[in-house]
């Protein structure tokens, strides 16, 4: 018991949990100055999410590319570097994917892997560079990896027009059959949601996340240059090399959440004007995550579910789904200034550091 | 075609596109110039078209159409609210030391919902707002505005690409000539040194993020109210991240953010004239698209000139810090 009361009144829980009820605080006052019942709507939220086993299991769906683009921007975090390029990785990762399902002709157990792996390789790749241009020529990849979502977004465009898509259409033609992922039984047993084994990729990948950071020698050199370059180097550890690989196998997991995302929910990808928002999104999932893979399953189990109950305050309350934004906004900026957050609860943390 | 009036046509509308980048790019500078990096140029576009485009849209009742008093109201109503609502990022990165990066992600989350959020409740459930009736019109300087061709190309613009223009001279200005700028520059390379002398460090560098705030929105008010004549989701979409490049690509400064300013408002510039003479077989839209971020990416890693960003750049500074 006494275990549990410290885990919960840790700081390191506390804050995000703070964070989260003054960000639900922020909508809840939005929603006022806009003239709707916030209780309403919140209770409209849950009750689209867990009101039917269609929903629930959509809800699933729109969880796991955020257990990915978490697990990535998380991963890079880790090193010390701040990975907001998960967007475009993710968007690489989708293309590599949906290019193997259309164009390659193999059976189901090879054609679907090597479709994952593609995505993998393609994310990797894609935020490799980044991590390339930082540890050869010193370029922060807070900017290179914002300029690589852009060139991503566009060189998906041009090779989906030139290579995937019908003259005149806006979607590819969809990936062959061997590629899918999607689990037919299970998708029947949920009203045909759209669920599929990436999810199960996505814990798997939690777990790989955490034995690869703090159970292997890379592992150890990553995390070692996350807290101080200098003395890893010292040490005799290749910062840059280990930059470098901790922006390639971040990008992996974006990558991975991509392919997942064509082979699993759509089967084809579409020439788009927009981001697909999962990596930016999965920025605010590693933060209220703590950068632990616990924390990231558990950040993409909320921003998931107010994602995808947004529609449901608008069917409920009125409220307008874009409200939601609102909510993860407030979210990731209490977050950022969790002096903000420790300066509000002040009172609790003083209290508790009498008892002990 | 006849090429000298197809020349005036392409730089009549790198001026227009330029403007917005101009505007916001100088925003950032005022920003990152005294150490607070400001990724939230696009947030602060965002929250200075909805602004500008819900302000005017009240306004140009009382003020009917040949007028252009309604447009300047919410041109101005832009500005204010730009200013307060980079209040959040000043008081997160320089008050409680936050991550300025963070900081900048979140704002830029927030203002895309919170404005397309107001627009839905202020317009009825519609996703973007009614398209304005006045907005500004281009201004005929007289006798340069003659001029064939050059005239068109030059002296034929909206009155806020003449502000944009005037406003890079007096940054310029502010930063080399003045008290303030000097100060301005000091925070953001050392902001220690700066402390010692004296100088308020955090005042300075909550100074420049509101500034900051302020032009980003008249960039975000300038499209909004000349080229889109409404606000929507997607008004801005991404204007502030090649703002944001133009500001690296410029080095830093002024005259060089114009100068890239311009240069990408080229790019968007051309895109129009490639679609229009059926162009794009030769070259593909996308890679036109592409061209501000690449660029951006290859100045950074050396391979076109070096950059050197304000060395106190992103890091919070503790007063009495050693």
């Amino acid at each position: 018991m006494n275990k549990w009361r410290n885990i919960f009144l840790a700081e390191s829980t506390l804050v995000p949990l703070a964070a989260i009820l003054l960000g639900l605080l922020t909508g809840a006052l939005a929603m006022l100055a806009g003239g709707f019942d916030p209780l309403l709507a919140y209770q409209s939220l849950l009750k689209k999410v867990f009101g039917n086993a269609y929903n629930f299991g959509e809800t699933i769906r729109q969880i796991t590319p955020l257990i990915f683009t978490g697990l990535s921007v998380a991963f890079a975090f880790r090193t010390g570097l701040f990975n907001i390029g998960a967007e475009g990785q993710f968007i690489m990762g989708m293309l590599a994917s949906v290019y193997i399902g259309i164009v390659f002709d193999l059976p189901a157990y090879i054609h679907a892997p090597l479709a994952i792996l593609a995505g993998a390789l393609a994310g990797g790749l894609w935020g490799a560079i980044a991590g390339y241009l930082k540890a050869a020529r010193g370029v922060h990849e807070v900017i290179t990896t914002i300029m690589m979502n852009w060139i991503a977004l566009y060189l998906a465009n041009y090779i989906l027009a030139s290579f995937l898509v019908p003259e005149g259409k806006q979607n590819s033609e969809p990936v062959k059959e061997t590629a899918v992922i999607t689990i037919g039984w299970l998708s029947q047993m949920f009203d045909s949601a759209r669920l599929h084994w990436g999810t199960l990729l996505a814990l798997i990948a939690a777990v790989v996340f955490y034995v690869l950071l703090w159970k292997t020698k890379l592992g150890f050199e990553l995390r070692a240059v996350g807290f101080n370059p200098h003395a890893s180097e010292y040490a005799g550890m290749n910062v840059n090399k280990n930059v470098v690989n901790a922006m390639l196998i971040g990008g992996m997991f974006a990558g991975i959440g991509g392919a997942c995302e064509t082979l699993g929910v759509f089967h084809y990808m579409s020439i788009s004007a927009a981001m697909p928002g999962y990596g930016m999104d999965g920025i605010a999932v590693a933060l209220i995550g703590g950068n632990t893979p616990l924390g990231v399953i558990l950040g993409a189990i909320l921003f998931g579910m107010l994602s995808f109950g947004a529609s449901g305050m608008k069917f409920g309350a009125g409220v307008p789904v874009e409200l939601i934004r609102v909510v993860i906004a407030s979210v990731i900026f209490f977050v950022a200034a969790h002096g903000i957050v420790r300066y509000l609860l002040k009172p609790v943390l003083a209290k508790q550091k009498e008892g002990s | 075609m006849d090429w000298l009036l197809t020349g005036s046509n392409l730089i009549h509308d790198t001026i227009v596109f330029s403007t917005a980048l101009i505007f916001a790019a100088l925003g950032g500078l005022y920003s990152e110039r005294s150490g607070v990096v400001n990724i939230a140029l696009e947030g602060m576009m965002i929250i200075g078209a909805f602004t500008g485009a819900v302000v005017t849209f009240f306004v140009q009742p009382f003020f009917p159409s040949p007028s252009t008093v309604a447009p300047w109201i919410g041109f101005f109503a832009a500005i204010v609210v730009g200013a307060i609502f980079a209040l959040p990022h000043a008081v997160a990165s320089i008050t409680f030391k936050a991550d300025q990066v963070v900081s900048g992600v979140a704002l830029n989350f927030l203002a895309a919902g919170l404005s397309v959020y107001l627009t839905k409740i202020i317009f009825n459930g519609a996703g973007q707002t009614t398209t304005l009736s006045t907005v500004f019109s281009k201004w005929h300087i007289p006798l340069l505005g003659d001029i064939p061709y050059l005239g068109h190309a030059l002296f034929e613009g909206y009155p806020t690409s003449y502000l944009a223009f005037a406003l890079v001279a007096i940054t310029w200005y502010v930063l080399f000539r003045t008290p303030f700028g000097l100060r301005l520059r000091a925070v953001g390379e050392h902001p220690r040194a700066a402390d010692t002398v004296g100088i308020n460090v955090k005042r300075m560098r909550y100074t420049a993020v509101i500034i900051s705030g302020a032009l980003a929105a008249m960039g975000g008010a300038t499209i909004a109210l000349t080229t889109t004549s409404n606000f929507s989701h997607n008004t801005v979409s991404g204007q502030g991240f090649i703002a944001l490049a133009a500001l690296i690509f410029g080095k830093w400064n002024p005259g060089g953010v114009m100068w890239a300013a311009l240069f990408f408002g080229i790019a968007q510039a051309i895109k129009s004239l490639v679609q229009i003479y059926g162009l794009t077989a030769y070259v593909p839209i996308e890679v036109i698209y592409m061209l501000p971020y690449i660029l951006t990416i290859l100045v950074l890693a050396g391979v076109v000139g070096r950059t050197n960003a304000p060395a106190a750049a992103g890091k919070p500074y503790e007063t009495g810090s050693r």
